[in-house]
């Protein structure tokens, strides 16, 4: 329970300092413009991340359904899908997050006020995120080849039913 | 940036030793002036020239309002001018208030989740103040450069100098420009997309700007200078019979050199956006393409593919899908 | 023992790339951002330099013995010709207001990818060889030397921009990255280094008259298709014709439109409006494409392929040209066919025979924008129009660039949206008009292979277009460009899943009431109409 009180109560320095951690991932020039993430339409990819990253941290605290969890996911993982990143570079940033609370809980753990299997359970719950972050990461690269295929169809749609004989 | 700050450096240390030691007040107060004015008037007279002998094949005007096309459309008369007037008034906007940098709109999401809009307003607000002390820190020093001095650039300096500091008249402008200049070279060293992009001949003219503006403040507020041999300096080579009177500080002799650099740099550098605003043709066209021809005068001749040709490829084809065509092979064969 | 390394150290992997100035970072060329390379026999066609086959992710690019010098070459006689290059190369004070417009920034956060850098990406050339400062000083006066990793990284950042003209909007000096593309692009023409997405369309073009290579016979059987389906829907009989002498009216577009869904509901469009006002115009199979892909190729290949709406007009002896629904074609006819291939003295003045307007602002290059004509139409009460058959629509409207920053066609196509349908819902400012942000896929950039890219580039209009979903429930992009209608249904599907692609004409020909015909029941695309729409009752 102390944990879960912590982390709602903390959630503002945690999810901040895990959104540095991600855009730690991107060169040092663009991962400052990226920070700004209020501006909504002037950077989106920074607003995007924020958003889906506050979101993802308080459906770990409402315990991981993943119908609510996808969502959030999907906000940031539609856009490292279709970045240089390898699948596992991609999905790093959820692991990232127990480097980030064990920082920041490092005062209440020496003060014994969170408990050992409280964290594992904690660092359990982020594992089962990084799993659905790969799923989600996986139905993003599907989508991109449907959508890429479907392009591709439509070029020529209408050449191939005019050849075929059928019709819309 | 190093770089460019060693070479200012060392210019001010060239400088205090050529005056101080090896007593070149001539060459630095007469020679130096007259050899930065010309190579200043030769300079920009050429870089412009050369760019003059570059025509303007296109009309390529960036659009920023909407086209005057239909009579009961509003068209945007200075954003999409079409009309001589509407084309100076857009750059004048452009030179006086730069527009397009104000225009740097940036729409945001706030705290409350409304939808707020700022905008990126410091550069452009240190750019505007900055252009505009150092025009009338020019144009106050018109003082030393005429006798009698015109009755206006007293006015201004009397409007400029009105918060007075003990009993003397304290410049705003010295003031703006200092904290601009190191306004603009903070930005570039601590965003780093600024620092990203920038080049020593970036870093360069901002620390010139900066010596010559501090030498100046410290003359007028610190190490007086005697103002009145300074003003006989000052004729003596606009009416070309330089004289070196006495007693005028090494202070000076930095100031001077520093502003002899800045314009001998001038033509050479980035600086010429000054002259380059004018006669950019994506600002100083109208939006008047398809009503008035725009003439390349080197539209050379190319190979096409007349219909001809394409007639002579496909004209069977043609004829049996029922097009037209202009001599039927149907008959030929 | 051996050290326990600190948890932070563990989970930490370090994917940011070696912290190095820009000259001195090579380009990787990775799958999904870049396009695949011309084809010897594109190359060909058209007679131009150097044709090989060869891939940009190969070390060697099969360049020309004396590459340098006819890039060099090449790049002073450009000088010579173009004072915008010129003042472009000589003035920008790297003041950084452009850094963060341009999409494929915002969208990859590339640092090349800043138009101030990618510009720079040349003028570091242009100092080292043009300039007494760049020759003695070098790097500290911003000057580079010229090599093949210079040349992959043109052709790597040069095929990364869309000549969208975004950057030049917020530049004080209104310096255009567009122009600094275009002529980077001839200099990688003249060593033969284009991308086939580019050279295919130009070679095609060129010969067929339209992109796609499509033969003239097949083009009028592909136009008489969507007749067909126009009768199915409406009962209404349409005759088009083709290469008709004495015809008023020349009508071009882009070929597209012809072939590829959602384009082709916007001829449907034309066809279905044209034959409403009993207008006499004529198709040409000769000039069957206004989109001019010459243009992303060089000034040069702009020109020969443009010069066939100009030689069609004249043979076919119509009064004045109509042009259709298209970006890029329509910034070549505003600002540069006249130039190029005119004077167009055997035309007229272009007049509206249904209304009796007079189109001076066209007075000169004599073509006339569909949006401009249909507004025309509307304003005067010509057309029958029923919006409540759009009303499963809640549209909103993206700008296509070149009509917006090189025209400022701005009010007419919202004017015609605002008469055809009840919905209408424009995106945020700051990312419409003449701030609009491109597509992601101009500039002759929507190749398949350069698909990640593209939906990097494209994510902020889509993220506007999320906006408006989100707000008001739209459904339906509207647009007046071809590539759009090829580029933006592929990134609606990724990032907005739900919102089609519609071209302003499909939604006139949806709305609008044709004399004769049965009530309908579906709109163009055959969907079914919401219940009570269009059932002829107005």
């Amino acid at each position: 329970m102390a944990l879960a009180e912590w982390m709602r109560q903390n959630k503002a320095p945690v999810v901040t300092k895990w959104f540095q951690v991600l855009l730690a991932d991107y060169a040092g020039e663009s991962g400052r413009f990226l920070e700004k993430y209020q501006e909504q339409f002037a950077n989106p990819m920074g607003y995007a991340f924020f958003q889906g990253l506050e979101g993802l941290f308080e459906q770990l605290l409402e315990g991981l359904e993943p119908h609510r969890v996808r969502p959030c996911l999907d906000k940031i993982m539609r856009i490292r899908a279709v970045e240089d990143f390898s699948p596992s570079q991609a999905v790093d940033f959820v692991f990232r997050l127990k480097g980030v609370v064990r920082e920041q809980l490092s005062g209440e753990i020496q003060a014994n006020r969170v408990s050992t299997p409280e964290i594992l359970a904690f660092e359990t719950m982020i594992d089962n995120l990084a799993l659905l972050a790969f799923d989600q990461y996986m139905l993003c690269r599907e989508h991109l080849n449907e959508v890429r295929i479907n392009e591709i169809k439509n070029r020529t749609a209408r050449l191939l039913a005019r050849a075929g004989g059928a019709t819309f | 940036m190093q770089f460019a700050g060693l070479v200012v450096v060392g210019i001010i240390m060239l400088v205090f030793l050529g005056v101080q030691g090896l007593k070149l007040q001539f060459f630095f107060g007469v020679i130096i002036p007259y050899l930065a004015l010309v190579v200043f008037c030769l300079g920009l007279i050429g870089r412009v020239v050369k760019w003059g002998r570059s025509p303007v094949p296109f009309s390529i005007p960036t659009v920023h309002g909407q086209q005057k096309s239909l009579p009961w459309i509003k068209a945007s008369a200075i954003d999409s001018p079409v009309t001589t007037a509407g084309v100076v008034a857009r750059l004048a906007l452009e030179v006086l208030f730069f527009r397009s940098l104000f225009k740097n709109v940036k729409a945001e999401l706030g705290e409350g989740r409304r939808l707020t809009f700022t905008w990126e307003k410091w550069l452009w607000l240190a750019g505007l103040l900055f252009h505009w002390s150092f025009l009338v820190v020019i144009f106050r020093h018109l003082r030393f450069f005429t006798e009698p001095v015109p009755a206006v650039v007293h006015s201004l300096g009397s409007l400029d100098g009105f918060f007075q500091v003990g009993l003397q008249a304290f410049f705003i402008t010295d003031l703006i420009i200092l904290a601009t200049v190191l306004y603009l070279l903070l930005r570039r060293v601590c965003i780093p997309q600024m620092r990203y992009i920038s080049l020593p001949a970036d870093y360069f003219p901002l620390f010139v700007i900066f010596g010559i503006a501090l030498s100046g403040i410290s003359m007028r507020y610190f190490f007086k200078v005697d103002i009145a041999a300074v003003k006989k300096l000052a004729m003596g080579l606009v009416t070309f019979k330089p004289v070196l009177p006495e007693g005028i500080g090494v202070i000076f002799y930095i100031h001077l050199f520093l502003v002899c650099v800045l314009f001998a740099y001038f033509p050479f550098s980035k600086l010429m956006h000054m002259a380059g605003i004018f006669m950019a043709p994506t600002r100083n066209l109208a939006n008047d393409s398809r009503a008035r021809r725009h003439v390349n005068p080197w539209n050379y001749p190319v190979k096409v593919h007349t219909y001809a040709d394409y007639e002579a490829e496909f004209g069977r084809k043609m004829e049996e899908a029922g097009l037209p065509v202009e001599n039927s092979q149907a008959k030929v064969s | 023992m051996a050290s326990v390394p600190k948890p932070d150290q563990l989970l930490k992997i370090d994917h940011r790339p070696p912290q190095t100035g820009w000259m001195d970072t090579p380009v990787v060329f990775k799958k999904g951002t870049y396009s695949h390379a011309a084809k010897a026999k594109n190359l060909e066609a058209v007679d131009l330099p150097n044709p090989r086959d060869w891939s940009p992710d190969q070390q060697d690019w099969k360049l020309p013995e004396n590459w340098k010098e006819i890039v060099l070459e090449g790049l002073r006689e450009r000088l010579s010709r173009y004072r915008s290059l010129q003042i472009f190369m000589d003035i920008c004070v790297r003041c950084g207001a452009c850094a963060d417009k341009c999409h494929f920034f915002i969208g990859s956060g590339d640092p090349k990818n800043m138009p101030v850098l990618r510009a720079e990406l040349l003028r570091s050339v242009y100092r080292k060889d043009f300039t007494t400062a760049g020759k003695i000083l070098g790097k500290f006066a911003g000057a580079r030397e010229l090599t093949t990793d210079v040349i992959k990284e043109w052709f790597y950042y040069f095929f990364q921009c869309t000549e969208c003209r975004r950057c030049s909007v917020f530049c004080p000096y209104g310096i255009d990255t567009a122009e600094i593309t275009i002529i980077v692009r001839e200099l990688l023409n003249l060593l033969g280094c284009n991308i086939d997405w580019i050279a295919g369309p130009v070679a095609n073009c060129y010969r067929t008259g339209n992109h796609l290579g499509i033969q003239p016979h097949t083009f009028k059987d592909m136009v008489e298709f969507c007749v067909e389906d126009i009768e199915k829907l409406t009962g209404v009989k349409i005759e088009p014709t083709f290469n008709r002498k004495g015809a008023e009216i020349l009508f071009v577009t882009p070929s597209g439109d012809v072939f590829a869904d959602p384009g082709t509901y916007t001829l449907m469009g034309y066809l279905m409006l044209f034959h409403e006002l009993g207008l006499d115009y004529t198709w040409s199979t000769y000039a069957s494409d206004g989109g001019n892909f010459g243009f992303f190729h060089s000034m040069e290949m702009a020109k020969r392929l443009n010069y066939k709406i100009y030689a069609e007009a004249k043979r076919l002896g119509v009064k004045w040209i109509l042009g259709g629904e298209c970006g890029h074609m329509w910034r070549v006819i505003h600002q540069y066919m006249d130039t190029m291939n005119g004077p167009a003295d055997f035309l007229e003045v272009p007049v509206s025979p249904i209304t009796g307007t007079r189109f001076d602002h066209a007075g000169s290059t004599k073509m006339v924008h569909i949006a401009e004509f249909t507004a025309d139409l509307i304003r005067h009460n010509k057309l029958k129009l029923d919006a409540r058959r759009n009303d499963h629509f809640k549209v909103t409207f993206h700008d296509s660039c070149n009509p917006a920053r090189s025209m400022g066609l701005f009010e007419e196509p919202r004017y015609v949206l605002r008469n055809v349908c009840n919905h209408f819902y424009d995106m945020p400012e700051g990312t419409i008009r003449e701030q609009t942000f491109c597509c992601g896929s101009g500039g002759g950039l929507n190749s398949d292979e350069f698909s990640e890219m593209r939906m990097r580039g494209g994510f902020p209009r889509a993220n506007a277009v999320r906006y408006v979903r989100e707000k008001y429930g739209v459904n339906t992009l509207a647009c007046i460009c071809a590539v759009d209608r090829a580029a933006l249904p592929p990134l609606m599907q990724y990032w907005v899943p739900g919102v089609e692609v519609a071209g302003l004409h499909e939604l006139v020909g949806n709305a609008l009431i044709m004399s004769g015909e049965v009530p309908r029941t579906s709109d163009l695309r055959g969907n079914p109409l919401a219940e009570g729409d269009g059932d002829g009752d107005v």
